[in-house]
């Protein structure tokens, strides 16, 4: 029996070209991929794509509507709200991506080898991760914003990634956590440690793949909330200030005086958040599926 | 019902079923699966009958549809997945399929009731017994609660759980497994009901409980005239309790008749290859087993001729053509060109001589030596004050194994063997006591130590579609241990595991495979190379072949014996079933509520058993073959496994032993030895 008649035509088309292959097996979540290709595009190239310079104020324009000239209107200082948002692509995929991808990946770690070890490693671990989670989101990245301060690198505030990512960890810890207790319970993992392999190489190996569904829906679902949080955090003048264009400053800023006269200041940049959400979202589903084996027959 | 009846009447051995209409007959019956990946057919033209009074026993191994066509009877198949998409069921002369629904619910646990194989999940947690037992009464016989309640009690008495006023307060959970199928039975027997289909319902209990549950049924099917249809793969149960026999294979009926005639001398290959192919605990080890080799088809995409032809060793140019079931005399059909030269025509396998036993001469210093472990595991009691409780898994345990030999470990749930294999391969911190392997103690190996003694001791677990990692393939799971452990460059690796493969009986290119895309018994074979890839000098077999299908597990069954002689691996081999560790093992040790009770060798412990609960197992378990089983005096040993949490006080037993004196509750019986090298602990021998 030839590899193509017993897989069907994805299997063979995964083994020819991976991307092709995701596609066909795939169409919402290629969908999503190009989505936030597309996006990503955007911020790389904003200087090149956008029509205006996104700090340029224009009294003339002061709060129009949609227009040729403005195709998404113009905000309180007549600065064109589409290249705002082009240029605001990239605070919301660093940011956005960059510390829900720290924060679950990190908790997600701590998660699985605090189920691995159980007992008291667990009891502590998971003692720590309740403390952290009884403050609210916001007021935990207040307190780290405002302790460590800003390290600003080519253009992203790392301190605002970490502050974001961190309180994002024990969430994740704690969801990660319950799914690598069930891994925990297989045989395979006990079939590891009668080999003889090292803590390490079981959680990174054996247990780690197996929870990778969760932590995918995690790490998609903590992106908007980055990009939320972000917003919030800039609203209280401690995450990227005005003038810089981000998504969330645009939602909370001074549209809040206007947005009944100008509603165009509210409602592209929130589109914009819904739609790299739902693209990341559609992508991590799809992921899931093309990662897990079983949905390869 | 003339109609059903012609058409089940066809041939002219019929006499007997004259006698009695049938209460329940299936005629032709398919039914089909939608799948994702096209059409599955898991029935295909099956026809059965039973007669009022009977019992009929539908064999077969997983995926024969046995479970599927019960299902269908009571019209519960899974949709829109599943569908019957021809034949008729006719229960009392009525075809149940052209029923209306609400006959149909009328219907079900009023005249048909069905009893589940998982008595775990089959009770509704969050209710209480008494609930669910009254639930059909009020709403099939319109009873009041007032006179529901006294039903119940008497339901309740009926099957054998005593203090029922009581018990009928009391949550699912506050019920052992055999109690609980025991509940299921009342639930089933409430409204009177013409007809009881049993899927497995003992499958999930321990063999003294088996026996309770199947000596129940079969005494209340006989006192209140219910007709049984019992769904079982185990043929020693069929051997005691069925009246008939149908067995199934690839969604089809290959055999059908009275049971002792074809236990006698079947009449298709398959049932002849599986009765041969089953270890029996009434005859010593004679070789290796006899197995069908390969794997029943896929149903999505079926052989054309005989299903079973691909497997059979009486194949002939005709099996090209299908073998439709027909009457082959003696009140029997078989589907089968060659019935009527059954079972002659089935060549017996050449009986391999046996994987040379190694001599039992007493070595100086055996590879395992285990001296008074004990593992306490601590549970916190109820409530917030709630002092913690300590469960004795295993208490005092001593045994040891040579070289190349096998021990096997026996006992119930409970009973602490696992614990025991786990504390060997020191998954488990041991409470107190010596493992000594190889002159080393694994109790107090350090990390470092205990790092390089896992290469010599492995393991293989009982479920094989769990103890594989689903993320990797296969080819990376076995070659996993030889370059993480053995430092092995990748290409050599890959050659390895390979050999490896071969070695277990399976082709090579199954590397690529996940686990997902093979069959449970593949699965087990990949286990087994994951096992061997260190090439150890011990495996624990944590129940290696229980979650097996009969034919495959006599597959892996030999497979072990074969690798135990060419590589002088010893085995410790745990299991519940008496026949399997017969056949592999050299030494025997029972346990029972983390004790031992009993060692000796082999053939001493089968032939002469000395400790009463060695006994009460060795006459639970069913053997396959009706004449003795039924020659047999009923039994069941009484009682079920006290809590570990307050273990009875002096001999763990004696609650349920038949010889239980006063001594027995003061004094703890130790382990001695009362013939040479046959050891028990009972102060009654």
């Amino acid at each position: 029996m030839s590899a193509s008649t017993r897989d069907g035509p994805v299997m063979a088309w995964r083994r020819r070209n991976p991307v092709l292959g995701f596609i066909m097996a795939q169409p919402l979540g290629a969908a999503g991929l190009v989505v936030i290709l597309v996006m990503a595009a955007a911020a790389i190239f904003a200087n090149v794509v956008a029509p205006y310079d996104p700090e340029a104020i224009d009294f003339l324009a002061m709060l129009s509507p949609p227009s040729m000239e403005h195709p998404l209107g113009a905000d309180a200082f007549g600065r064109d709200i589409l290249t705002r948002i082009i240029y605001g692509a990239r605070t919301a995929l660093t940011i956005g991506f960059l510390s829900s991808f720290l924060g679950c990946t990190i908790g997600g770690l701590l998660g699985v080898t605090s189920a691995y070890f159980g007992g008291r490693v667990d009891l502590i671990l998971q003692r720590f991760v309740d403390i952290v989670l009884s403050f609210p989101i916001i007021v935990l990245a207040l307190v780290v914003v405002a302790v460590v301060g800003h390290r600003p690198i080519m253009g992203i505030d790392l301190n605002l990634i970490a502050a974001i990512s961190i309180p994002i960890m024990p969430r994740a810890a704690r969801v990660i956590r319950s799914a690598a207790l069930a891994v925990r319970a297989m045989p395979y993992v006990d079939a590891a440690r009668a080999g003889g392999y090292t803590h390490s190489h079981i959680i990174l190996r054996h247990m780690a793949p197996n929870v990778l569904a969760p932590y995918l829906i995690l790490l998609t679902a903590y992106i908007a909330q980055a990009i939320l949080l972000e917003a919030s955090l800039s609203f209280l003048g401690l995450g990227v200030s005005e003038p810089k264009p981000a998504w969330g400053l645009m939602l909370s800023g001074d549209s809040s005086n206007f947005y009944q006269e100008a509603p165009w200041m509210i409602l592209f940049p929130g589109l914009a958040i819904s739609l790299a959400v739902f693209a990341f979202n559609l992508f991590g589903d799809s992921l899931r599926d093309w990662l897990d084996p079983k949905f390869r027959t | 019902m003339i109609t059903a009846l012609s058409a089940l009447d066809v041939g002219q051995d019929t006499e007997a079923r004259d006698a009695a209409l049938p209460l329940l007959a299936v005629e032709n019956l398919t039914v089909e699966f939608t799948t994702a990946s096209g059409t599955l057919r898991a029935v295909d033209g099956v026809s059965w009958s039973v007669r009022p009074g009977e019992t009929l026993a539908l064999v077969g191994e997983s995926g024969c549809g046995k479970s599927v066509t019960a299902l269908s009877v009571m019209r519960l198949l899974a949709r829109p997945a599943g569908r019957v998409t021809g034949g008729r069921i006719l229960f009392g002369g009525r075809d149940l399929l052209a029923l209306p629904e609400s006959e149909m619910r009328a219907l079900r646990g009023r005249d048909i009731a069905m009893i589940f194989q998982e008595p775990m999940t089959s009770l509704n947690p969050v209710l209480t017994i008494g609930m669910q037992l009254a639930e059909p009464l009020i709403i099939h016989l319109g009873m009041s609660e007032a006179q529901a309640r006294v039903r119940s009690v008497e339901l309740l008495g009926m099957v054998g759980i005593p203090d029922a006023e009581r018990r009928l307060r009391q949550y699912p959970h506050q019920f052992s497994g055999g109690m609980r199928q025991r509940v299921m039975i009342a639930i089933g027997l409430a409204c009177d009901p013409k007809l009881i289909i049993a899927d497995e319902p003992t499958t999930a209990l321990d063999v003294t409980i088996q026996a309770q549950i199947l000596e129940l049924m079969k005494d209340l099917s006989r006192r209140l005239g219910i007709t049984l249809v019992l769904i079982t793969h185990n043929l020693g149960i069929v051997a005691r309790y069925a009246d008939q026999l149908a067995v199934m294979y690839a969604g089809r009926v290959v055999e059908e008749g009275p049971a002792d005639r074809v236990f006698r001398a079947p009449r298709h290959p398959y049932t002849v290859r599986l009765m041969r192919s089953v270890p029996r605990l009434d005859q010593a080890r004679g070789g290796a087993l006899e197995t069908i080799e390969g794997l029943p088809p896929n149903l999505m995409d079926p052989p054309s001729g005989c299903r079973f032809a691909p497997r059979c060793t009486a194949r002939i140019p005709v099996c090209d053509s299908d073998p439709a079931l027909r009457p082959v005399g003696d009140a029997r059909r078989a589907a089968c060109h060659r019935a009527e030269e059954m079972p002659g025509a089935v060549p017996l396998t050449a009986a391999r001589p046996a994987a040379a036993a190694p001599a039992l001469a007493a070595e100086v210093t055996p590879l395992l030596q285990v001296r008074g472990l004990s593992k306490h595991f601590a549970v916190p009691g109820r409530g917030l004050f709630g002092k913690m409780a300590t469960v004795r898994a295993a208490e005092e345990v001593s045994f040891s194994i040579g070289r190349g030999e096998t021990l096997g470990l026996v006992g119930e749930s409970g009973c602490g063997k696992t614990t025991v294999g786990r504390l060997v391969l020191r998954l488990e911190e041991p409470t107190r006591g010596e493992i000594l392997f190889d002159g080393k103690d694994i109790a107090k190996a350090s990390a470092a130590e205990m790092r390089a003694m896992r290469t010599r001791i492995q393991v293989i677990f009982q479920d094989p579609y769990s103890s594989l990692n689903p993320r990797m393939t296969v080819g990376a799971t076995i070659r996993e241990p030889l370059t993480y452990r053995l430092n092995m460059a990748t290409a050599e690796a890959h050659d390895r595991a390979a050999s490896l493969l071969r070695q277990v009986g399976l082709p090579p290119e199954m590397a690529e495979r996940y686990p997902h895309q093979m069959s449970g018994g593949q699965r087990q074979r990949v286990g087994i190379a994951r096992a061997l890839a260190m090439e150890p000098d011990f495996i624990v077999c944590d129940e290696a072949v229980s979650a097996l299908d009969v034919s495959v597990q006599g597959q892996i069954i030999n497979l072990l014996a074969e690798l135990q002689a060419e590589l002088g691996v010893a085995y410790l081999f745990i299991a519940h079933d008496l026949a399997v560790v017969r056949h592999l093992s050299q030494r025997v040790v029972v346990m029972y509520l983390g004790r031992v009770m009993e060692v000796a060798d082999r053939d001493e412990l089968y032939a002469a058993p000395l400790h009463p609960y060695t006994q009460a197992l060795l006459d639970s378990a069913p053997v396959p073959d009706p004449v003795k089983e039924r020659a047999r005096a009923p039994r069941a040993l009484r009682g079920e496994l006290p809590s570990p949490l307050a273990p009875p006080s002096g001999c763990v037993f004696r609650t349920r032993c038949p010889k239980a004196i006063r001594e027995c509750a003061e004094i703890i019986p130790p382990l001695r030895e009362i013939r040479p090298g046959h050891l028990a602990a009972c102060i009654r021998i």
